[in-house]
């Protein structure tokens, strides 16, 4: 034993130390990963094929196999709205709301006079939570003591726009609410990649002879790629963890239903039904996945080359 | 949870000071921050292991959890509280000092968010609870019990009948007979109105529905909004559906709809949606959008002639003023013509206090926690409370109603002329079915499109009912 370690230390390039400190240092994070994320993950899969409801053990006679998927996909009224605000709210995030940050971010990179005060108030509802961005808007929106309403002068009986009790109405003002933050957010990300951009090209671009336009879209706008791709992650996460504000503002019902606020009504509110939350966790995983593969493939991609 | 808030089930309504939703929100807000940021594996989170083999996942948000109770001092007990604001707050603390005073045992409150309590109280009952906890009556009590999570209190019961009427009793057994729950007070649901404003306009109280109708008609020819309305956290309008059921179908059918042993797709269930969409055009608009406070206001400040709500509507007249309280006054809901209308059957929902079961402290503190029972059915002890907070009335028969005002004798006449009892939709069947993404959503739906096909909807409710049993 003792001659066999000695030799193969003899061809090692790492001391025993050395090796000791690379097992910590891989293993205490994937330790770390295996219990914190990948255990839950796979535990929320296992329950979701459970009735489970968060009391007592679990028995044979509690797995139900695709029973909770069944109804999700065919009774269970909210699943589809839910899912369609998903990406209803993905696909305004990506078309209006970022758009709109990376415009701001490149209006600001000009160096307008007062720039500072404009980049402090639109980053401004990025340092408040959603959870306090949804009360404030909420009191925005209120039906007779709303500001909104009151510009408008639409308080009266006849008259009143109920923009967070109409379900075709409240998504659209919640949108509104989230991406009031979220364009902050993307500001500062987009204009931290613009500051970056060596001037030079910018300099090379204008003894060309390109406009400001062209300057953007044919120099700036490619050299900011892996900026870009950040930026559309960031979107995506966004998008799918869309929580506090729905669920702030009347819990993600009548129109405000959303996968997150789903689970949480399903799985930790008084109702605890585990299994069946479980199941729309499984299915907002799925989802997720998507983008993350897709970013993970690109990643690698370009470290291997 | 917070909601929350948030956001609340009626029992929400019961404690606290007006712009509850403002402050709640606030209040939630960390809660919600936390649960926020993990979506996708909240389920599994608290739910890796069996929640009394790993107390430290029973509360399985970030939020600010029920606190499992560090051992109790030696001759005192632990008291699991959902009485987070100020008033009902103030006065749980009064109550414990009382009973502190009276037998030597000190009370450590652990007080929580009420929306937060209701949301984790599974994980709470089956984790490290108190040794005491504050709770409702009706199908909410007796699901736990009947779970094996709260002690039975028959003892105590045998000593505190008494004090009881049987309405109390029966709010307080399980389902094996056995007590678990002790009563402290109950409110009525009730057409609410101000006195002034009546009588000035020489209106009088509708006794039928023909007769509320025609006052409807009155009240919008003078510029007012007949029955001011709000149901953005959804369970305001489980009271109409409730009164309109007992009054056209009767209490028996009203508990077997809620058990389940009837079905939504009964024709009776119908007719109480077609009653409610002739009396819709009679509400404030706008209800999905709005908060029963600001609801409230519109009474308050004599935009709207009537409100169908419970009597902690009157928080926000004392927080206006106590002669806006003064004029405040209520009358039962009208006959609807049928025979059900002699029940005079009506929603007075029971707040009170259970014994957990798996109370770390609870060996050494049971006798404890059975005398702060005892405490808490004393009529003197819930004095304290309907003091405080008076949109309430005691439970107890021995309470010195002396002290009550107006309203809240009224309250005690209106119950006691009531034949039948019901909680409240949301306490009288499964929280699974009556949730946000449940009943609640359903009720809001028909808000929205009174006029749509009622068979398809009933059957839609029907349908969700039949994936949850």
């Amino acid at each position: 034993m003792a001659v066999s370690e000695g030799r193969r230390r003899r061809y090692s390039l790492l001391t025993r130390r050395d090796k000791l400190v690379l097992a910590l240092m891989v293993g205490i994070p994937v330790f770390f990963d295996l219990a914190l994320i990948w255990g839950p993950t796979i535990v929320s899969i296992l329950l979701s094929f459970t009735n489970w409801k968060g009391i007592g053990g679990i028995s044979a006679s509690n797995i139900v196999g695709l029973k909770n998927y069944e109804s999700l996909f065919t009774v269970y009224p909210f699943f589809w709205s839910a899912l369609r605000n998903n990406l209803l709210w993905l696909v305004f995030f990506l078309v209006i709301a970022t758009p709109l940050g990376m415009f701001l971010a490149v209006l600001l990179d000009r160096e307008i006079r007062g720039s500072r005060l404009y980049q402090t108030a639109f980053y401004l509802p990025v340092v408040l939570s959603l959870a306090v961005v949804g009360f404030i808007w909420e009191l925005q929106y209120a039906p007779e003591q709303g500001f909104i309403n009151n510009v408008l002068g639409r308080t009266g009986q006849g008259s009143l726009i109920d923009w967070l009790g109409d379900p075709s109405l409240n998504i659209w003002a919640v949108l509104v609410a989230a991406s009031w933050r979220h364009v902050g957010y993307i500001m500062v990300l987009y204009l931290a990649g613009l500051k970056s951009v060596d001037p030079v090209l910018r300099e090379a671009a204008a003894i060309d002879g390109a406009n400001a336009r062209q300057t953007f879209f044919r120099v700036v706008f490619p050299v900011m790629q892996p900026i870009n791709i950040v930026i559309v992650v960031v979107t995506m996460i966004e998008s799918l963890r869309a929580f506090d504000i729905a669920y702030i503002i009347n819990r993600g019902k009548n129109g405000l239903e959303l996968l997150s606020t789903l689970i949480t009504n399903n799985s930790i509110s008084e109702a605890n039904l585990v299994g069946f939350g479980s199941a729309i966790a499984v299915v907002l995983l799925v989802i997720s996945l998507g983008p993350i593969v897709i970013y993970l493939t690109r990643m690698l991609r370009e470290e291997a080359t | 949870m917070a909601n929350t808030d948030t956001p609340r089930p009626p029992s929400s309504a019961t404690s606290g000071t007006p712009n509850l939703t403002r402050r709640d929100v606030l209040k939630g807000i960390a809660g919600v921050a936390g649960v926020a940021s993990v979506p996708t594996l909240l389920a599994a989170c608290g739910t890796g292991a069996s929640p009394s083999a790993a107390p430290s996942s029973a509360a399985p948000s970030g939020a600010p959890s029920v606190a499992p109770s560090s051992a109790a001092p030696i001759g005192g007990i632990t008291l699991g509280s959902n009485y987070s604001d100020q008033v009902p707050k103030d006065a749980m603390q009064a109550i414990a000092d009382a009973f502190t005073k009276e037998t030597g045992l000190t009370v450590k409150i652990n007080t929580v968010d009420h929306g937060t309590f209701q949301d984790q109280i599974s994980s709470y009952l089956g984790g490290r609870p108190d040794d005491v906890f504050t709770w409702f009556s009706g199908y909410r009590m007796r699901f736990f019990a009947a779970q094996g999570l709260a002690t039975p209190i028959d003892d105590v019961w045998a000593k505190v009948g008494s004090n009881y009427s049987d309405a109390f009793k029966v709010g307080s057994t399980g389902d094996d007979g056995h007590q678990y729950f002790i009563p402290i007070y109950n409110y009525p649901w009730a057409v609410f109105y101000r006195k002034s404003l009546f009588q000035e306009k020489g209106y009088t109280i509708p006794a039928t529905l023909d007769e509320l109708k025609a006052l409807g008609d009155k009240m919008k020819r003078d510029g007012l909004i007949p029955i001011a309305f709000g149901d953005k956290d959804g369970w305001p309008a489980m009271g109409t559906f409730d009164i309109l059921n007992l009054r056209l179908n009767g209490y028996d059918f009203h508990v077997g709809l809620m058990a389940g042993k009837e079905k939504w797709t009964d024709p009776r269930v119908k007719t109480v949606f077609q009653t409610w969409n002739d009396l819709l055009p009679y509400h404030q608009e706008g209800a999905p959008g709005r908060t029963w406070q600001d609801a409230a206001q519109a009474l308050v400040q004599k935009k709207a002639g009537m409100y169908l709500l419970g009597m902690f509507v009157s928080q926000q007249f004392k927080a206006s003023s106590e002669a806006d309280l003064a004029d405040l006054d209520f009358f039962p809901f009208p006959n609807l013509g049928t025979p059900y209308d002699a029940e005079k059957a009506l929603d007075a929902p029971i707040d009170g206090f259970m014994i957990a079961k798996n109370s770390p402290t609870l060996a050494q503190d049971l006798d404890g926690a059975k005398a702060f029972m005892e405490f808490l059915a004393q009529g003197s002890t819930q004095i304290i409370f309907v003091t405080a907070d008076p949109g309430n009335v005691a439970a107890a028969k021995d309470a010195d109603t002396s002290g009550y005002n107006p309203l809240q004798k009224k309250a005690v006449e209106l119950i006691g002329s009531a034949q039948k009892i019901t909680q409240f939709l949301d306490r009288d069947t499964r929280p699974d079915f009556a949730g946000a993404n449940g009943m609640q959503s359903f009720l809001l739906d028909f808000l929205k499109t009174p006029d749509q096909d009622l068979d398809a909807f009933l059957g839609k409710i029907q349908g969700f009912w039949d994936t949850l049993v």
